[in-house]
């Protein structure tokens, strides 16, 4: 009983080490492929079917996103502000939370949903009709040109999308702020101004960069070693947003603090309050 | 010398024996087909001669190289040589049918676009469906995607073709144009065949030798005709299609 526990034990662990390190040959394998492949005209052909389907598809779900973020974050600090006389300086608070943390990681979180579903469900059903094997045959790698493409499109988006994330969640904070609650206008973005400074909005832009890569190589991961079938394919995706979420929530604290240790480095412990 | 040859090849998945041990020889042109009930390992014994899957313990050659040791990068040279048509015909189905067949012209050679259709628009005629190009594979029978994919195997004029259950799943006209086709390449283009199926008709049709595989380990080798009079009872049985009576145990075991 006890030595079969053991056993299991052991299986179990010498399996999990073994994903990890498979997942990193991967990593690597998609980072060479990516540096060597990045001023090719062919590879840029196939660049651009994923740049539209990971990008331009994703704007509505994320502007819907993005401005209910600042919509609701305006509702719920607004009482708070108010009862301490500060309700003017509500844009520094909003602005800085949409733009510096809630704004990133909800926006990579809908991609992990949306784009890292697709992708995974894409890549695992290549899998299991074996059009990856196909594919190797015919002597083409898979990673050159199914993940690397996939990969560049998440990293460059990603960012991109977070930027129009922000834009939409600056804006619903301020249409709740000032058009439903009565902030004026004009102190609402001189405090905005002061709350918020380029270091803030590149925090969430460099954070951002990373939740792209890591959405693209972990959906990647798991459509290309998806089980067989359509119930392999469905426990993928499943794993795959997990693992994504996990990966966005793990990198957004490390990236918190190591970006504040260096911000208070060059510039001191500055507060939303002067 | 044997243009392919495995070595005391083992194949285990978790604890199921897959090959226990399988040694096998194939000469340049030969049209080989391996035999062997469902699960017995056919499609895996493929894989390796590919380098798709590396065995746990033995060796695999191809043309003096030992193939199972090699890094991806180095297979992808190796792999040129041969074609490949899979059980389902893995068409890339986001790209239309003369797109997969131009796929690994555009990414081996140096062909000027009219070139690559026009090869394209030739191995349609050779398979006998000119004119479909344009069309998506979910467009396709399954008989018409096997044979776009067997073009595809063949765009780049392999060495090899290795063909996985090519027949399984049409009915027997589709069959027999499939197996025409076998005999065709082979004549036309003396392209060395391994067939993997279970389709007794097929086998006899386009084999010069035929290997049976059985318990991951081959139990018999010869011509067709030398099969098909075996004493070996295991491989009349699959050969005249008679269940044995340990198989049929099941059966009673329900009633």
């Amino acid at each position: 009983m006890s030595l079969s526990l053991i056993e299991t034990l052991g299986h179990s662990t010498n399996d999990a080490l073994a994903a990890f390190g498979d997942f990193w040959r991967f990593v690597g394998r998609t980072l060479s492929w990516t540096i060597r492949g990045m001023f090719s005209w062919r590879n840029l052909r196939l660049l651009l079917p994923q740049m539209y389907e990971i990008g331009v598809r994703s704007v509505p779900v994320i502007a819907i996103t993005g401005a209910f973020i600042g919509m609701v974050m305006a509702i719920e600090t607004y009482t708070q502000f108010k009862t301490i006389g500060q309700e003017q300086r509500l844009g520094s608070i909003i602005n800085l939370s949409v733009v510096k943390q809630i704004g990133p990681v909800l926006a990579a979180v809908m991609l992990a949903g949306r784009v890292g579903g697709a992708l995974t469900a894409e890549l695992g059903t290549m899998n299991v009709t074996e059009q990856l094997d196909a594919m190797r045959v015919m002597g083409a790698d898979p990673i050159r040109y199914l993940v690397a493409p996939r990969f560049i499109a998440c990293l460059i988006l990603t960012p991109i999308l977070t930027i129009y994330s922000d834009l939409l969640g600056v804006l619903g904070g301020w249409l709740v702020s000032v058009k439903s609650l009565g902030i004026p206008n004009e102190p609402y973005w001189i405090f905005s101004a002061q709350g918020v400074d380029t270091w803030e909005i590149m925090e969430g832009l460099v954070k951002s960069l990373f939740f792209g890569g890591a959405i693209g190589l972990i959906s990647c991961y798991k459509g290309f070693n998806s089980g067989a079938g359509a119930a392999g394919v469905g426990r993928a995706c499943t794993e795959s947003f997990v693992a994504s979420f996990i990966a966005i929530i793990v990198l957004n604290f490390f990236f918190a603090k190591l970006l504040r240790d260096w911000y208070e480095a060059i510039y001191g412990i500055v507060g939303i309050f002067g | 010398m044997a243009l392919i040859e495995l070595k005391n090849l083992h194949k285990r998945f978790g604890r199921l024996v897959v090959l226990d041990g399988v040694d096998l020889s194939i000469e340049a042109g030969q049209s080989l087909v391996i035999l062997g009930a469902s699960g017995s390992g056919k499609s895996v014994m493929l894989k390796h001669i590919v380098g798709l899957l590396r065995p746990d313990e033995g060796e695999v050659w191809f043309s003096g190289i030992r193939i199972d040791t090699l890094p991806e990068r180095q297979l992808m040279p190796i792999r040129q040589r041969f074609g490949f048509l899979f059980q389902m015909g893995a068409l890339f189905d986001s790209l239309t049918v003369a797109e997969n067949i131009a796929f690994p012209l555009i990414e081996h050679t140096h062909k000027s676009a009219s070139e690559i259709r026009q090869i394209v628009a030739e191995r349609l005629r050779m398979i006998g469906l000119p004119g479909i190009g344009q069309k998506m594979p979910a467009d396709l029978s399954g008989g018409q995607r096997k044979r776009v994919a067997l073009a595809r195997a063949i765009a780049l004029e392999p060495e090899v073709i290795l063909y996985d259950e090519p027949t399984t799943g049409l009915d027997p006209i589709r069959s027999d144009v499939i197996n025409e086709l076998i005999l065709r390449l082979k004549r036309q283009l003396k392209i060395t065949s391994i067939v993997v199926t279970h389709d007794m008709q097929s086998a006899f049709k386009v084999a010069d030798r035929i290997v049976m595989l059985a318990d991951g380990k081959l139990i018999a080798d010869g011509t067709p005709q030398q099969i098909r009079q075996s004493d070996n009872p295991a491989v009349q049985r699959f050969v005249t299609g008679e269940a044995s009576p340990e198989e049929l145990s099941v059966l009673r075991d329900i009633d």
